[in-house]
């Protein structure tokens, strides 16, 4: 049996539409592709859809909004942590650090102590998260595995304590009045029109997994690659694990800043609270249910955790039961999330499917 | 393998369609559930109030009142106006300011609703304010009581109590005068709430302050605030925080023979969270706060209703939804109408003659009343004025 | 004036601090031991040892019949009447702990393991049948009628469908586990007696001061956490170290693959190392309420990341880095909040870890249940 047989044979049923989408000619691709980009960036109009309407809209909230303030983070956030997790292998539960650093950065900047200008603070908020990830990288990348994780999991805390205690970023009290972005042409940024928001967030999103692509498949992508499949193998091969370590953890957190900073600007209002380790939690369930290392599954497992809790508030009080649930359900039959990567779903990637 | 691939895919589909399909018949049950004693007898409402409050999450417990109090306000209200009833919708936010928004615009999306009570946490307040001002969506708080909110000047922002400015100094002045003590202990839950009305109590205490500290509201462990106390042994130790932890704490400091005075603030002034829990560890606590006890009317209400003595700002709710059923049975038919309605209003309430000044905030909340445990009930004591 | 707080209060804040560290070591040794033989950090034990708590309450109020108070006062037992209730109460926590914890891992992680059978399949039927229901009604009993109803077609459809011999990756563990404690905890909050509220437990023990140690009181309840804890970590480590079982859990912690070659039923060894980390949880509770009263459906999620904390900085695997780490962190929680103030609690907590892996990667005693890999 030739190898692309035994390939075609263990191919599982999401990856049978991908393959025949990449057969597809260049120009049909690029069709398809522009169909779907045009279709999300009328998300805030689906709830007037028909049927689609019927299974998106949250009732009790404002679908718009859920989509603005929670669904957008959620996603970023997922491609960010996707970096970290996904790509590098690292698990990392304190992400909600990076996603604060990036909040209080244009918070201070623009209302808190400053009153910076909204498109000055947001580079100095990326530029600050990507700080704070070189920062907790550098002592604790040398540690291994779960050891990482519960170190990162106290530096999320630390960092939500300390803004929680600091009248200079507001103590518990927070921030407020945070600049909006400037109204362009037909888009003003008001506080009773979230769609703007959607706009700006999702040609964000598009830029982040525009980059991300590139970099995956760039020499960084393969050292990464290397590490999360063997670390001590890729070490003899010569990668500096350290130095691809601390990259994704300073990519993955730049990300986070950044959707940190748009969710201040969105809401307008942070607190402490708004950092909890819990949210830490939901953002590596996002990663994993979604399909680590896939960027189209965390994608999805970021929209998943941000909509289902929404979707069924006609559960009341049990919202959060079912939400357990279908989590464990989620990993009990599909282990490699909803979109598994690639070479996880093929059946061909090592470490994962063996150990 | 493809076969039991195909089944496996099946068997989440069939799961999640479980899921799925669920929200179709919660759609219309969504917004207004809950509601014990249902206002189901509401079939054609003239309008309809929101409450934007916690109903679930870690702080569900100090939403269950809100929601208590508004609900037996808006029972009465249909029964004495069959023809003219309103429907009270809920809106629940976690107390989350993450959440706050969405909640808010969907508030603002329901053309019936004409005003709304809450929002219950300082923090939601602050996150959906800005929506509801840019509405101008009448808002009537019965228990956010930061003293900040109001520095934006939102127009459209009531508050039915006193705030933390008004309620720290008092308490440091009821401190100072009556009980006289030589020195001061002052512990926070690190909160908004908390810590801003301990800094209060603090400032005004000034040097008879000899330990303070704060506490994980979330820990189930107080020993080193516990031990700081028994080393300073001030005579009256003052708690800012909720009743949850005023309890664990109370108990936590009698145990260690702690004996001072404790006093604390309104976020304790809860007869089935506080004294009952706490039980002898809470006997001669004095608690200040803002609110006063319904009338003896409001308790027989709510102790049938409920079969449970009112909860913390329940009283308060049950007086905002007052304020609003009464201008929409005076003809208020629109949102501008009954916010201006909501800043000319002036008549009795259960808690004050409810009035608001200029700035939204109530004219009679200058008076925070002081309560004391006495055999295991929260009893009114004094006035400070 | 702050150093001397600490040298006035030292004592004091080392009795408090070593019997919340002993809890937290309790708690840690169902991490530990998971950990050292599955590799996989077991979310939802600070969910076990919230059950557990709720297991002190029933018994005590249910099985026992005591009133929170009395006339106002705490309700105090003495004699063997007190003595039979404690035993009770352990026996009962460490039962629902130990039962929770089994249920656990035939649900949420046996099936991941490509081991599921019938029991996880038809909890986890249930399960689905439960959240569908809640579209039709929002009445309990008819909810669990639906579930029961729909649990034997589902349940059946769940086991064909189950991976038979695949194993799936560390995350999915992590998160299976995180989806149950999430579950569990809700479960708890909304279904309990009262809404999300405080629960107070009976006090059986009057708190007597035994005696006082360089102005310290040392209380009748941290010596029988004390020596309940020591009582309970003896037996653990001797059944691990000299039972049949015991070298089980050691094999299958030092190499899973060879033990079950060599005849080893891993499964029934998971099996036993959960039920025994339950049981310690469960032990964990009683002490728990003995010394704070209280539960709340929340009540885990803290302990639960502190005792995790507290397994890592002794050396995650290893029993005796647990009772190690506990004590480390209980000290270091209460001397630092001394010094720094108690909003500074968990950023020392933090940092200690930190600073003990910087030199020592692998926690204080290092890795070890069978001196496992490093």
């Amino acid at each position: 049996m030739s190898l692309t047989d035994a390939f075609r044979r263990r191919t599982a049923p999401q990856l049978r539409v991908s393959n025949k989408f990449r057969s597809l000619p260049k120009s049909a691709r690029w069709s398809i592709g522009a169909i779907i980009i045009a279709a999300c960036y009328f998300t805030p109009y689906w709830p007037d859809v028909p049927v689609l309407g019927w299974i998106v809209n949250t009732p009790g909230t404002s679908f718009e909004n859920v989509l603005t303030d929670q669904i957008m983070m959620f996603i970023l956030v997922a491609l960010g942590l996707n970096v970290v997790v996904g790509f590098a292998g690292l698990l990392d539960l304190g992400y909600v650090g990076f996603y604060a650093v990036g909040a209080y950065t244009t918070a201070v900047m623009t209302s808190g102590q400053f009153s910076w200008p909204w498109i000055a603070a947001m580079p100095l908020s990326i530029l600050m998260a990507m700080i704070a990830g070189v920062v907790l990288g550098t002592p604790t990348l040398r540690l291994r595995g779960d050891y990482l994780a519960i170190v990162t999991l106290g530096f999320g805390e630390i960092i939500r304590i300390t803004a929680n205690n600091s009248d200079w970023l507001g103590g518990p009290r927070g921030i407020n009045k945070i600049a909006r972005p400037p109204s362009f042409g037909p888009f003003e940024f008001s506080v009773l029109n979230a769609k703007p928001y959607w706009y700006l967030g999702f040609t964000v999103i598009l830029i982040v997994i525009f980059a991300l692509t590139r970099l995956e498949n760039s020499r960084v992508g393969r050292a990464w690659a290397a590490v999360r499949e063997d670390e001590d193998a890729a070490e003899l091969m010569g990668v500096n694990t350290f130095k691809f370590k601390l990259w994704a953890f300073a990519i993955g957190a730049a990300i986070g800043g950044l959707a940190g900073a748009l969710y201040a600007s969105k809401v307008g209002f942070i607190n402490p609270d708004n950092f909890q380790l819990q949210l830490s939690i939901l953002f590596l369930a996002a990663v994993v249910l979604g399909g680590t290392g896939s960027m189209y599954g965390v994608i999805m497992g970021g929209i998943l955790v941000a909509w289902i809790p929404e979707r069924f508030r006609g559960f009341d009080t049990r919202r959060y039961f079912v939400f357990g649930v279908v989590l464990v359900l989620v990993m009990v039959f599909r282990p490699q999330g909803i979109i598994p990567r690639r070479t996880a779903a093929a059946g061909i990637s090592g470490k994962e499917e063996s150990e | 393998m493809k076969k039991s691939n195909l089944l496996r895919a099946g068997a989440v589909l069939v799961s999640l369609s479980f899921v799925v399909t669920a929200c179709g018949g919660s759609d219309d049950e969504a917004s207004d559930t809950t509601a014990p004693a249902a206002a189901a007898t509401c079939d054609n409402p003239v309008a309809s109030i929101a409450l934007q409050f916690p109903e679930t999450g870690d702080a569900a417990n100090l939403g269950a009142p809100m929601l208590k109090g508004a609900t037996l306000a808006i029972n009465e209200f249909n029964a004495a106006n069959p023809d003219a009833c309103v429907t009270l919708k809920t809106f629940d936010t976690q107390g989350d300011p993450a959440k706050a928004p969405a909640v808010a615009q969907s508030v603002i999306d329901d053309a019936t609703i004409l005003g709304l009570i809450g929002p219950g946490f300082s923090g939601e307040s602050l996150a959906a304010l800005p929506l509801y001002d840019e509405a101008g969506l009448a808002t009537i708080t019965g228990s956010a009581t930061n003293a900040t909110i109001q520095e934006q000047g939102f127009k459209v922002f009531h508050r039915i109590l006193a705030n933390d400015a008004v309620q720290g100094p008092a308490v440091a002045k009821y401190i100072a005068e009556t009980l006289k003590p030589a020195s001061v202990g002052i512990i926070d839950d690190a909160s908004d709430y908390g810590k801003g009305l301990a800094d209060a109590v603090k400032a005004a205490a000034g040097d008879s302050v000899v330990a303070t500290d704060s506490i994980d509201p979330k820990a189930a462990d107080f020993s080193a605030a516990v031990s700081k106390m028994k080393d300073a042994n001030p005579e009256v130790i003052f708690f800012g925080g909720y009743y949850g932890e005023a309890a664990k704490l109370s108990t936590q400091l009698r145990d260690a023979g702690v004996e001072s005075t404790l006093v604390f603030g309104d976020g304790v002034k809860d007869q089935a969270g506080y004294a009952d829990a706490a039980g002898p560890a809470a006997e001669g606590a004095l608690i200040a706060c803002p609110c006063k006890d319904g009338s003896a009317d409001f308790t027989a209400a709510w102790q049938a209703a409920y079969s449970e003595v009112p909860g913390t700002y329940g009283a308060e709710y049950y007086d905002a939804a007052n304020v609003l059923l009464n201008i929409i049975k005076a003809g208020a038919a629109d949102r501008a109408a009954v916010l201006a309605a909501v800043k000319a209003y002036d008549a009795a309430g259960i808690t004050k003659q409810i009035k608001f000044t200029a700035n939204g905030e109530a004219t009679e909340a200058s008076t925070i009343y002081m309560y004391k445990v006495t055999d295991g009930k929260i009893t009114y004591v004094a006035d400070i004025k | 004036m702050r150093d001397w707080l600490i040298y006035r209060t030292f004592w004091d804040l080392t009795v408090s601090g070593v019997a919340l560290g002993l809890i937290y070591a309790l708690i840690a040794l169902g991490y530990t031991m998971v950990y050292g033989v599955l590799r996989l950090i077991n979310f939802a034990h600070s969910e076990i040892f919230m059950v557990g708590t709720f297991g002190v309450l029933i018994s005590l109020t249910q099985v026992f019949g005591i009133n929170l108070f009395e006339d106002g006062e705490y309700p105090y037992r003495s004699g063997i009447a007190l003595v039979m209730i404690l035993i009770g109460s352990t026996v009962a926590a460490m039962v629902v702990s130990g039962a929770g914890a089994v249920v656990l891992e035939r649900t949420a992680y046996r099936p991941l393991r490509g081991a599921g059978d019938t029991f996880g399949a038809v909890v986890l039927a249930f399960l689905t049948g439960l959240i569908a229901s809640f579209l039709f009604t929002d009445s309990m009993m008819t909810n669990l009628m639906i579930a029961a109803v729909i649990t034997g077609p589902l349940a059946v459809v769940y086991v064909r469908i189950f991976r038979k011999g695949r194993q799936a990756p560390r995350l999915a563990f992590l998160i299976s586990a995180i989806g149950a404690s999430m579950a569990m905890a809700e479960a708890g909050a909304t279904w309990g007696r009262d809404e999300r509220v405080m629960y107070k437990t009976p006090r059986v023990l009057e708190k007597k001061v035994l005696l006082n140690f360089y102005g310290a009181d040392v209380r009748i309840d941290y010596v029988i956490v004390a020596f309940g804890a020591i009582l309970m970590m003896t037996a653990l480590l001797l059944f691990v170290n000299r039972t049949r079982l015991g070298r089980g859990i050691r094999a299958v912690a030092q190499d899973a693959e060879t033990a079950r070659i060599l005849g080893v039923n891993v499964n029934s060894v998971i099996l036993v190392t959960f039920l025994l980390g339950g049981a310690m949880a469960g032990g964990a509770a009683m002490m728990f309420t003995l010394v704070y009263d209280q539960t709340r459906f929340n009540i885990g999620f803290l302990l639960g990341v502190k005792s995790f904390t507290a397994a890592v900085l002794g050396g995650i695997g290893n029993i005796k880095g647990a009772l190690l780490g506990g004590i480390v962190l209980g000290l270091a929680e209460n001397y630092g909040s001394a010094i720094f103030g108690g909003q500074w609690k968990d950023v020392i907590a933090f940092i200690v870890l930190l600073v003990v892996l910087m030199f020592r990667p692998t926690g204080i005693l290092g890795e070890s249940l069978g001196k496992a890999r490093v």
